[in-house]
């Protein structure tokens, strides 16, 4: 336990950098916001578009995050350290993954506010709306950090890691869009068959946890 | 939507058929040209053990002569 | 006592070319046409059983990874190997097949509201990324216990993107690729199991032929290295994993 809370706080304000980025999220956000405002032309959005434009924007903050995931590991032999100490394997995938997890939060904590005032009529949905966010980000992290963990090894690792990473996300997409969908819609947020959609992703979080849980010991193994 | 007229719908179902056999005939192929490399070169390797036991047989002669 | 052998890889593969030829004979001259899309529904038999033997193939990959991982014996990480490697292959089928069968009864060659096409695509993108996985890591070990982690991950994967993409189509819309409206009659059931059956046949008999080429082309390595000292033209590829001796079963 300790192990997994000296990770993670390490990771958090040196890796990550997660309060001090705050000001570069928030450009990031912008700038996204942005292009796609011009590359859609449309000055406002609701329902699937609204849906779609915010996922993406947090997905492009993700795949970032993930690129840097295990920089400090590969660069300064953490994953031996880990291999010598006493310590479950296991910590290192879950510090991994709630850094990721708390990253993703204050992103969206930045971008979401900033994606109702740039583009939506009104900001009835938001509410729900971070459950639908909050249940992605755990599965963001759990298969995240999997994935950036296999990349970290490999050459072209920057390549890799998004590669793999996005067809396994395919099922967060679908779920989160399907309900930004319904609470941004033109005429305001309905809530029917929301329940759905929030258990899709609680069962993709659940099932990739427990595999990174399973698996990541023969991660980490020489 | 209405179904194809026969000759119509001939040609797709012909087709989807078509690419499976080609799909299967080239993976065949590809597999026969490697099994003839491995043929092949065990071939060469069984040449090249022969030699060598043509020399030492032949060394064995000429100490023993 | 006499152990139960598995049959050799020459035997399957005459039983697939059989059952094959026994499935797309009732196909043709034994199975109705089917009342709504007519002859082109004779696709089904060819589409159906290949996607349903490459999303097994998967998941089988997926099994011989857990035990790769469980035992270390490379035998598994090549058993996996070729197991995605052929599902890939077939993946290919179904989505000529799929594409070819869409613009046939509804005028595009794609169609999204097609659910389990579109979940297809989606697994195979994810399956197309082994490659480079595989090819970017060096270390050979590493390569092949990163592999089995992915085949895992992968594996699960596979039915909860089904389940996603079929939720995500509206209730309204008409599947593309409904046959009949109620089930299928027992005439096209049975030529469909016969098909499913051949195409299981053929996936097998490929899998096993890969590995024994592979198995050959391992034991030609060791032969050349013991011989000469130099591996000349048989360097090995960088990711097909090499299969140890007698790995492929008995043959």
């Amino acid at each position: 336990m300790s192990a997994f809370r000296a990770i993670l706080a390490k990771d958090l304000r040196v890796e990550l950098r997660t309060l001090e980025s705050v000001p570069a999220m928030a450009l990031f956000a912008v700038t996204t916001f942005v292009l796609f405002r011009f590359g859609l032309d449309r000055d406002s959005l609701a329902g699937g578009l609204a849906g779609g434009v915010l996922l993406a924007t947090i997905l492009f903050a993700a795949i970032v995050a993930v690129n840097r995931l295990f920089v400090a590991e590969r660069e300064q032999g953490g994953f031996d350290a880990i291999r010598l100490a006493p310590v479950d394997a296991v910590a290192l995938w879950a510090a991994k993954a709630v850094a990721l997890v708390i990253y993703l939060a204050a992103f969206e904590l930045v971008a979401v506010p900033i994606f109702a005032a740039f583009f939506l009529d009104s900001w009835a949905g938001i509410g729900p709306l971070v459950a639908i966010l909050a249940l992605a980000d755990l599965g963001l992290g759990a298969v995240g950090a999997l994935v950036s963990s296999l990349a970290a090894s490999s050459r072209a690792r920057d390549l890799v890691g998004p590669l793999v990473l996005l067809p396994l996300l395919v099922p967060v997409m679908i779920a989160s869009a399907k309900g930004a969908e319904q609470l941004l819609a033109a005429g305001g947020p309905s809530y029917s068959g929301l329940g759905k959609w929030l258990a899709i992703l609680a069962l993709y979080d659940l099932t990739f946890a427990a595999i990174g849980f399973a698996v990541f010991d023969f991660v980490i193994e020489d | 939507m209405p179904a194809l007229p026969l000759h119509e719908a001939g040609k797709y179902v012909a087709a989807a058929y078509i690419v499976f056999l080609v799909l299967l005939a080239v993976y065949v192929a590809i597999m026969a040209a490697k099994v003839a490399r491995i043929d092949r070169e065990l071939g060469e390797l069984a040449e090249l053990a022969e030699a060598r036991e043509r020399e030492r047989s032949g060394e064995r002669e000429e100490v023993a002569a | 006592m006499k152990v139960p052998s598995v049959p050799s890889p020459r035997t399957t593969a005459i039983a697939a070319v059989a059952l094959l030829a026994a499935g797309y004979s009732l196909v043709f001259f034994y199975a109705p046409n089917d009342a709504d899309q007519g002859f082109i529904q004779k696709i089904f038999y060819l589409h159906v059983p290949l996607a349903i033997c490459a999303l097994l193939g998967f998941i089988l990959a997926g099994i011989h990874s857990i035990r790769h991982l469980q035992t270390g014996d490379a035998k598994h990480d090549a058993r996996s190997y070729v197991s995605i490697h052929i599902s890939v292959i077939f993946g290919v089928a179904v989505l000529a097949t799929g594409a070819i069968w869409a613009r046939a009864s509804w005028g595009k060659w794609w169609v999204w509201q097609e659910p389990t096409l579109v979940s297809f695509l989606i697994v195979f993108l994810l399956y197309c990324t082994y490659y480079p996985l595989r090819y970017a890591i060096a270390d050979r070990d590493r390569q092949a216990r990163y592999a089995s982690v992915f085949a895992i991950t992968a594996g699960a994967f596979v039915p909860l993107n089904f389940v996603a993409v079929r939720l995500a189509q509206p209730l309204v819309h008409p599947r593309v690729f409904a046959t009949a409206n109620g089930g299928l009659p027992a005439s096209m059931l049975f030529t469909f199991l016969v098909c499913l059956a051949a195409m299981a046949l053929l996936w097998i008999t490929l899998v096993r032929f890969e590995l024994a080429a592979k198995s050959s082309a391992g034991r030609l390595r060791r032969l050349r290295r013991a011989l000469d000292g130099d591996l000349g033209l048989a360097g090995g590829s960088r990711i097909a994993p090499a299969v140890p001796p007698r790995a492929a079963g008995p043959s």
